[in-house]
């Protein structure tokens, strides 16, 4: 590997992003896989870094899955996105950033075809005005969640109790990462690094003291793919996908994988119980699986946030090898408690995979 | 006193133009930026379809040429229209009056590290068909590994491709992946060696056969469908994944060495000279020809002609023909004057 070559692509695929005042929208997903990551967002967002980051209860879908579906008129999604953007407008914002990659993808696709067809922009709006007499300007920035903790993460080094680094070695941490198919593959110049050598969290590992590790699989689908796994009969087409990456990326040895999409830790995280349950295989030491963490979570515990309240234990495979190797203090014994320390019940645990 | 014939581009299209303008009595005066004469053909080992020595030709043109005068390392600074002349100024501080100018500037190598998918200059042991050909005349090269078990070559790189900004064939890529395909057989018989290819462009006179020879004496395997993508093993191999478009199924190939076929594209250098004298840029960014049937060689400004891959892609032969005749109309051009 040539890291010039990398250096170089990386610095050709780079993007403006203010460093504050953003219109922040959930994911329809996310809260419902990994729920404290959006939490960790606004937490680290506006607790740590100060920085202003409003969102609002009225926003909706963006309707993303059901157009990647091909259950839905464009026009419809245009809409609907369109009274997102009035949404942002009214409360007085022109920076935009979904935590949704496909959001991302869906906004980032609208307003393209809008530059182009104008004529459609300008149906769109008198749809919306006819919807719910609203009316938008266009986001004057537009990024992913992702691409701000990438912009604030030397920020939040500066502010780590923990660092990618194996205390027992002092070696790297040796992270995977995984980018949404709709964060650059689509549009290239929106991601940072472009879209066949992403930096948006190659750079956060970088910077959190991890090494990042480059596979033959890096680039394929994590397994999710709206249309194999919606369709319920091709779901093995979703675990196969999934299958191919963790076969690729084995023989390197992985401590963690990181993702910037709502579906692709879940389908990372979750596939690895069932390839178990198929193969008895594991890719991990000693039984375990490669821990699955979304970049939030990963700053969280970066920033030393109890792993219970970045809401670890609703992963599938076992974070307590990685949370060992980088030294971070947990009590066992509350794995299972809620907010309130309260027993929420614990899951019975599977042979194929070893948990904790 | 000799009529002076200004030749901007010493590569092989200069240099046949020169030597036939000697032939006819005239001065011609080569421009060359680099410090050697040749051009692309200069870095080239050998010539499809009969395996020509790159260097006995340039070495018999040289020969023929050493009445020439020659500028080398040197750029043409100015080129102004001065009553039925030209006013060359170049940046070594000479001045040059001549009623005919020919333009032989030739073509660039379009840039593969621009297709990131394939990884060149990122992974270790990917390379251009440039560097191979480079690699069989020094066989010096820390990317070619010593005893590679599989070898392949990617088509149309940077040719035929709207996203990177080129419609136009290159011509000549087809052919020169078989050739050196087969080069890198007779060097290592036991390597497997893929061509991944759209479709094989084989219109010159031996080439179809060139491309049976590849098959039947050398399994050289063709694979009609473009690499996807490219990823680096724990090993320090390449993972090449493709769509073979006749069994109609993907396909995962480890090799130890993927060649690139670069293909051409206008010359920068070029476009700076014809914005110095009002010469007409074709959409494809090489020179516009007066027509692209009877007229190739001329521009739309009296007296300078062209010669050669500034107006377009060409092979070697093509080249030298198309020399050959820009120098036949500059005769005609200045006799008739």
């Amino acid at each position: 590997m040539i890291t010039e070559g990398k250096q170089k692509i990386w610095s050709d695929y780079q993007k403006e992003i203010p460093d504050d005042h953003w219109y922040y929208v959930r994911s329809c997903i996310r809260q419902n896989f990994f729920p404290a990551s959006e939490k960790m967002f606004t937490e680290i967002t506006r607790k740590v870094l100060g920085k202003d980051i409003y969102e609002t209860p009225h926003h909706t879908t963006c309707g993303g899955i059901a157009y990647h579906c091909d259950t839905i008129p464009q026009e419809t999604v245009m809409t609907i996105v369109a009274r997102q953007f009035a949404l942002m407008t009214e409360a007085g914002y022109e920076n935009y950033v979904p935590s949704c990659i496909t959001s991302f993808g869906n906004y980032c696709e609208i307003l393209e075809t809008w530059h182009e067809f104008p004529e459609l922009e300008a149906k769109i709006r008198e749809n919306l005005w006819k919807a719910c007499k609203r009316e938008f300007n266009k986001p004057k920035y537009l990024a992913h969640t992702s691409d701000l903790i990438y912009h604030w993460r030397n920020a939040i080094a500066a502010k780590a109790k923990h660092h990618l680094v194996n205390k027992e070695t002092g070696e790297p941490l040796k992270i995977v990462e995984h980018i949404g198919c709709h964060y650059a593959k689509m549009f290239p110049s929106k991601g940072v690094g472009g879209a066949e050598y992403p930096y948006v969290l190659a750079g956060m590992i970088e910077s959190w003291g991890g090494q990042v590790v480059d596979y033959p699989e890096r680039r394929h689908c994590c397994g999710y793919g709206f249309r194999q796994y919606h369709v319920k009969a091709n779901r093995s087409y979703s675990v196969s996908n999934t299958w191919k990456k963790f076969e690729s990326m084995e023989p390197f040895h992985p401590d963690a994988i990181i993702t910037n999409c709502p579906g692709c830790p879940y389908f990372l995280d979750r596939w690895q119980y069932v390839i178990a349950e198929q193969t008895g295989k594991t890719y991990g030491k000693d039984g375990y699986g490669i821990p699955v963490l979304t970049y939030e979570e990963l700053a969280g515990i970066i920033l030393g946030y109890d792993p219970w309240d970045l809401g670890l234990q609703l992963h599938q495979v076992a974070v307590e090898p990685l949370l060992d190797k980088i030294g971070v203090e947990y009590d066992p014994k509350a794995k299972y408690l809620g907010l309130n320390k309260e027993d929420i019940m614990r899951p019975e645990l599977p042979k194929s995979i070893k948990c904790c | 006193m000799k009529e002076n014939i200004v030749i901007i581009g010493g590569g092989i299209a200069g240099m046949e133009a020169a030597k036939q303008l000697l032939v006819l009595g005239y001065n011609p005066i080569i421009i060359e930026q680099e410090d050697h004469l040749g051009g692309h053909v200069f870095q080239w080992h050998k010539l499809f379809p009969d395996m020509t020595s790159s260097h006995e030709l340039l070495n018999d043109l040289s020969n023929q040429i050493k009445d020439a005068n020659v500028f080398l390392e040197t750029k043409v600074n100015s080129l102004n229209a001065l009553g039925d002349s030209y006013n060359v100024i170049l940046n070594n501080g000479v001045n040059i009056v001549a009623k005919a100018i020919l333009i032989a500037s030739g073509f660039h190598l379009f840039d593969a590290a621009k297709k990131e998918e394939y990884g060149y200059g990122v992974y270790d042991h990917v390379i251009t068909n440039a560097d191979l050909e480079a690699w069989f005349n020094k066989r010096a090269d820390a990317r070619i590994p010593e005893h590679p078990k599989a070898v392949g070559f990617v088509h149309c790189v940077g040719s035929r491709d709207l996203k990177a900004g080129n419609s136009q064939c290159s011509k000549v890529c087809c052919t020169t992946a078989i050739k050196q395909a087969i080069e890198v057989k007779e060097i290592f018989p036991d390597t497997e060696v893929y061509c991944f290819y759209m479709d094989l462009r084989l219109f010159g006179k031996k080439y179809e056969d060139f491309y049976i020879n590849a098959q039947r004496d050398f399994g050289v395997h063709f694979i009609r469908g473009r690499v996807s993508e490219v990823g680096e093993t724990i090993d320090n191999r390449l993972q090449v994944k493709a769509e073979d478009t006749l069994t109609g199924k993907p396909l995962k190939v480890t090799l130890d060495l993927l060649v690139l076929m670069s293909g051409m594209v206008c010359n920068p250098r070029t476009n700076e000279l014809a914005n110095m004298v009002g010469l007409d840029i074709d959409d494809d960014g090489f020179l516009k020809s007066r027509d692209n049937v009877y007229s190739i060689m001329e521009s739309n400004r009296p007296g300078i002609f062209y010669a050669g891959a500034c107006t377009g892609t060409k092979t070697v032969p093509e080249t030298v023909a198309e020399a050959r005749a820009a120098v036949l109309s500059i005769h005609r051009y200045l006799t008739k004057a």
